[in-house]
């Protein structure tokens, strides 16, 4: 059963992932990548994440993914035109990018020993106490950091939006 | 019919991380709209949020999904900053296209 859901849920982030990269139209881009990350929130609830699943499904498909498809209809922008001298790019690019995807895969294979399996429920810190008291104790200090990150990006926003460069 | 093993292997996970990000760098480097690109970082992100959260799964500890909870808020503030940008180029140069937009100064 496991694996079944496992299969259903990596082909539907696969193929949206690949039509993420196929499709023409920025539009079709972010809907498809709305569908990865909810295929990853159910992905991040069979290894024992509800927490972090529900906030992958908050934060990045309704927050983020809400501010792309808002710039994309604000801008109004068409289709990727067509290619000018394309070939010899796409030649050099997908090459090295199956031989990063084998290689990492070859490494992940290799070093993941054939024991370790991933069984539902067999991890269960994941719950938003043990969460939160991890975040606030022994990661308390890149969390106070990540509000100055915060700050910045607002003041950096307001002053992009301001000028005139 | 290939036989599908009762408990999923941890290296599938890993496997599907590794082909997402490898999706993701072919988009970016694919790709010639500046917000397609922008939602290719996106989705090398996710793929090693995928990394960290079967790690943590892994190793018994909640540590793995604190660090992608930081992921997510630096791609949030990350999103908030690259947009502005793009709207600020589109509103100076009206083109979205990155080999258009390859020179600093107008």
């Amino acid at each position: 059963m496991d694996a079944i859901l496992f299969l259903i849920f990596a082909a539907i982030a696969l193929g949206c992932a690949i039509n993420v990269v196929l499709q023409s139209h920025p539009i079709s881009s972010a809907l498809s990548l709305v569908g990865v990350m909810v295929a990853l929130a159910v992905l991040y609830l069979l290894l024992g994440g509800p927490f972090i699943a529900a906030v992958q499904v908050i934060v990045y498909a309704g927050a983020i993914m809400v501010l792309f498809t808002f710039t994309i209809m604000l801008l109004n922008t068409g289709a990727e035109s067509r290619p000018r001298r394309q070939a010899l790019h796409t030649a050099i690019a997908l090459p090295l990018v199956f031989s990063l995807a084998g290689l990492i895969s070859y490494l992940a294979a290799r070093q993941a020993d054939s024991s370790s399996v991933v069984t539902f429920g067999g991890f269960t810190r994941g719950d938003p106490h043990t969460f939160g008291i991890a975040l606030f104790t022994t990661y308390l200090l890149p969390f106070e950091v990540t509000s100055i990150l915060i700050l910045i990006a607002i003041v950096g926003a307001v002053v992009l939006a301001k000028k005139e460069i | 019919m290939l036989a599908l093993p009762a408990q999923v292997p941890l290296s599938w996970y890993l496997i599907l991380s590794a082909v997402l990000f490898a999706t993701g760098a072919a988009g970016f480097l694919l790709r010639r709209n500046i917000i397609t690109v922008f939602m290719c970082i996106e989705l090398m992100l996710n793929a090693v949020n995928l990394s960290f959260v079967t790690f943590s799964h892994k190793l018994g500890k909640v540590d793995g999904h604190i660090f992608s909870f930081f992921v997510m808020v630096v791609a949030a503030a990350e999103a908030a900053v690259g947009l502005a940008i793009i709207l600020t180029v589109f509103k100076n140069r009206a083109t979205l296209e990155v080999d258009e937009i390859s020179s600093m100064k107008l």
